[in-house]
């Protein structure tokens, strides 16, 4: 679990994989060692102060070299929310996260249905729903219409809101590389780990990270 | 020397920023019907080659501060 300079959720982050059974390794963004883990974790937050574009400063920190090597070799790695716009930034995922067409940040639970059969999602069958809340001002994913079938075909669109919250491009919420090892999504499954908080439906994608 | 790098949202992609701009001028009287938001960058750039600072400036365009799936650039310099 990678903590930049400006994020905010890698306590949650620590903490949800706990929860799932994992042996939670807090990780600095300056250091280009991955120490040894079976699976990195980058969280929410607002890195670099969202300057110039989300994540796009914190892609150059010293340690994304070593994620981009870790995923080249298959290992699991998850974004989420400002840890999405990195990835999407750094090129590890398709698209790039622009401002919610609302024009205004959200914070709210969202219902999200699989599209596709993935380890990240347990045993969900496509269309199944789950809970997760979202809370972001950036987080409409866009990909240019050209190669979006290929994405679907390929089964790396994962999640779609069930509803249009932010502008999104075909309304996706959750997108994986091609070999399908690297995930990233919008929404905060570490904020869904506990019953006390509403869902636990965020175990499944946080619980991928433990199983590795 | 002086380089200059200008960034634009690509045509046909949502720009939220113009649009509350847009919205604020006309709510201010101004026959504005589109307002595009984009970012100017001034870069000092160490050399005193004028092909060397476009090219640092095109390189420094395309890999950092613009995303070119969203976003176009075009670099002036002097």
């Amino acid at each position: 679990m990678i903590t930049f300079l400006g994020s905010l959720d890698d306590r949650d982050a620590l903490r949800a994989v706990e929860v799932v059974g994992g042996e939670a390794v807090p990780l600095w963004h300056g250091a280009a060692d991955l120490q040894g883990v079976d699976a990195v974790l980058l969280p929410g937050g607002f890195s670099y102060g969202d300057h110039l574009r989300c994540g796009a400063l914190a892609r150059f920190t010293p340690i994304m070299g070593a994620v981009a090597e870790f995923a080249a070799a298959g290992g699991s790695v998850l974004g989420i929310c400002n840890g999405f716009q990195i990835l999407c930034e750094a090129g590890l995922l398709p698209g790039v996260l622009t401002p919610n067409h609302t024009r205004r940040f959200i914070c709210r639970d969202v219902d999200l249905v699989v599209q596709a059969e993935s380890p990240w999602l347990g045993d969900r069958p496509v269309g199944a729903s789950i809970t997760v809340p979202i809370k972001h001002g950036d987080g409409a994913w866009f990909h240019p219409e050209e190669g979006l079938d290929a994405l679907e075909a390929n089964g790396q669109i994962l999640l779609r809101y069930a509803e249009d919250v932010n502008g999104a491009t075909d309304r996706v919420a959750c997108v994986t590389n091609a070999a399908g090892n690297v995930c990233g999504l919008m929404p905060h499954p570490e904020h869904a780990v506990d019953p006390l908080l509403g869902s636990i439906d965020g175990r499944l994608l946080v619980g991928r990270l433990a199983a590795a | 020397m002086r380089v200059t790098v200008l960034v634009r949202p690509k045509t046909g992609i949502r720009d939220p920023q113009g649009e509350a701009i847009r919205g604020s001028l006309a709510g201010l009287g101004y026959p504005v019907s589109e307002v595009s938001a984009g970012r100017i960058f001034d870069l000092e750039v160490d050399t005193d080659d004028p092909a060397e600072a476009e090219r640092v400036g095109r390189e420094t365009a395309g890999r950092v501060l613009a995303n070119e799936l969203i976003e176009g650039f075009e670099v002036v310099v002097g």
